[in-house]
């Protein structure tokens, strides 16, 4: 249970997923399970497909029509809740924040790790943006398996660095 | 003895911004921070903060430091910096008493903004005065101010923002953070924060806490267990984990020390974080011309810290005779903006402790 352990349930996160036909584009995915005060979400999208609104303690809502999967609100995010997601034959992609160091380069093979942080499968690095725009929460772009699209979430860290 | 036209102690988010705001309106301020350089906790705070644009949403708080510092930087010789400058005594009749080095000093002030922030609790367990157990706070200091690593395995102690966010900040620096214990029954902190160190799997245990220290010189193991609904530590149920460090993230107390010298009403608050003044509209305490914002008014974040930090400096300006433009159209958008950052589920707690403070929200 989320309040618990802070693992969302599947039907906690299935229910922020659009349909597999629509996840034939690059739709972000947003787990902002709980109302808190805050709406970079919606003042980032420079396309207006996510709504907070008035009261900055809603929860975001996305229109998926316009999202257009860039992944802006990914990195701007305070809380790292938004992943982008697009399924390409047998894969899925997925857009990814990243705040640690190094960062995995472009061809690496990665752990890929669910919500509940456990090793689920491999998943190959397919482009890294750290920029300027990215201020620190570089834009990790990964190809996986496509069964594991609703369970991926991120990629291991090594420590003792 | 010098006198100042306004003195702010603290330069934290709302010390900051309080000083911002009386600049702006052409006072002269002197800003009183007992460490070496200004920005309290905004220079460790390596995160995106919440909240909207108003208050710097997805800026780091050291980025947030970086503007309101370049802010301050633009109004010359009317802002007067005092650093490593530590406000040791405090009258009824506004004069304080500064030490600074081996120098010792006296100023008084017309108005004089309180924003001293607040400390951090201490949590009573066996062998808790082992070196290897931190606050969490003095353990991001280390982290992100000093580079600093404070050991090389860590058990947090508390599930608020802070504890998550530091065990979070743990990992980034390389350390491995063993588990996080909360007490209560559920997180205390915003889930994204839980759910962001739970995927780095880091296993979140409520209803759990720490029993003891174990270790000869230094932490070399933490007893956890489990306690009951009425928070008692289940016979039984203890576990150790091999740790170096045991980090305390189990809230903030306001620093109302210096207030209540000088004579300040408080009221003990326990949603408030403990004793804490009681203001009025303006935000002034129970001494004229006398005002507190931020932390040391209610444990809250930075971003009600920034706000309040600002309408104390319109007000405490305004008192002093300057004209500030727009103020009460001003002074209405950031009492909403207050409004807004503790309208949810996370603000509960403030606003019930301000209601029993007979603070309207």
């Amino acid at each position: 249970m989320i309040e618990k352990n802070g693992v969302p349930s599947m039907n906690q996160v299935k229910a922020e997923f659009p349909t597999q036909e629509t996840l034939a584009k690059p739709k972000a995915i947003i787990e902002c399970y709980k109302r808190i005060p805050c709406n970079p979400c919606e003042t980032s999208c420079p396309f207006d497909a996510i709504t907070v609104g008035e009261d900055i303690n809603e929860r975001p809502r996305i229109d998926f029509e316009k999202c257009t999967g860039c992944g802006i609100c990914v990195y701007n995010c305070p809380g790292l809740a938004i992943t982008v997601t697009q399924i390409k034959g047998d894969q899925a992609h997925l857009k990814i924040p990243y705040e640690f160091t190094p960062l995995p380069e472009k061809g690496e093979s990665v752990n890929v790790m669910s919500r509940s942080g456990e090793v689920i499968t491999q998943g190959t690095v397919t482009k890294v943006q750290a920029g300027k725009k990215q201020n620190k929460t570089a834009l990790i772009h990964l190809s996986i398996p496509k069964e594991f699209l609703y369970d991926a979430i991120t990629i291991e860290v090594s420590y003792g660095s | 003895m010098q006198n100042k036209e306004a003195i702010v102690i603290g330069g934290g988010p709302a010390g900051l911004t309080a000083a911002l705001e009386l600049l702006k309106a052409g006072a002269s301020v002197c800003l009183i921070d007992r460490n070496e350089r200004l920005g309290g906790q905004l220079t460790k705070q390596t995160h995106m903060f919440f909240g909207s644009e108003k208050q710097y949403a997805s800026h780091r708080g050291i980025d947030i430091l970086e503007i309101l510092t370049n802010s301050l930087g633009k109004y010359g010789n009317k802002l007067e910096i005092l650093t490593e400058t530590t406000v040791v005594g405090m009258y009824r009749d506004k004069v304080l008493s500064c030490v600074s080095g081996d120098k010792f000093f006296k100023l008084q002030g017309e108005k004089i903004i309180f924003a001293t922030g607040a400390s951090e609790k201490a949590l009573p367990f066996e062998n808790n005065d082992l070196p290897g157990v931190y606050a969490a706070g003095a353990v991001q200091t280390l982290m992100n101010e000093y580079g600093i690593k404070p050991g090389e395995k860590v058990l947090m102690v508390g599930s608020g923002n802070i504890g998550l966010i530091v065990s979070y900040q743990l990992m980034q620096a390389g350390v491995e953070v063993v588990a996080l214990v909360e007490a209560a029954d559920r997180i205390g902190g915003y889930l994204v924060h839980a759910s962001k160190i739970k995927r780095l799997g880091v296993d979140i245990l409520t209803n759990t806490s720490v029993k003891r220290a174990i270790g000869k010189d230094s932490v070399e193991a933490a007893e956890i267990w489990e306690l009951d609904e009425q928070w008692q530590g289940i016979e039984g149920s203890e576990r150790t984990l091999e740790v170096d460090t045991i980090c305390v993230a189990v809230g903030l107390a306001p620093l109302t020390e210096l207030l209540q010298q000088m004579g300040v009403n408080v009221k003990y608050v326990n949603e408030l974080g403990g004793n804490v003044p009681i203001l009025d509209e303006q935000y002034q305490t129970s001494v004229e011309g006398v005002y507190a914002c931020g932390d040391l008014a209610n444990i809250e974040e930075a971003s009600s810290a920034m706000v309040e930090g600002r309408i104390v400096g319109i007000n405490a300006a305004r008192s002093l005779g300057r004209s500030v433009e727009n103020a009460d159209f001003r002074i209405k958008a950031l009492r909403h903006e207050l409004k807004d950052l503790r309208g949810g589920p996370p603000g509960d707690k403030v606003r019930k402790g301000l209601k029993k403070l007979g603070v309207a929200t």
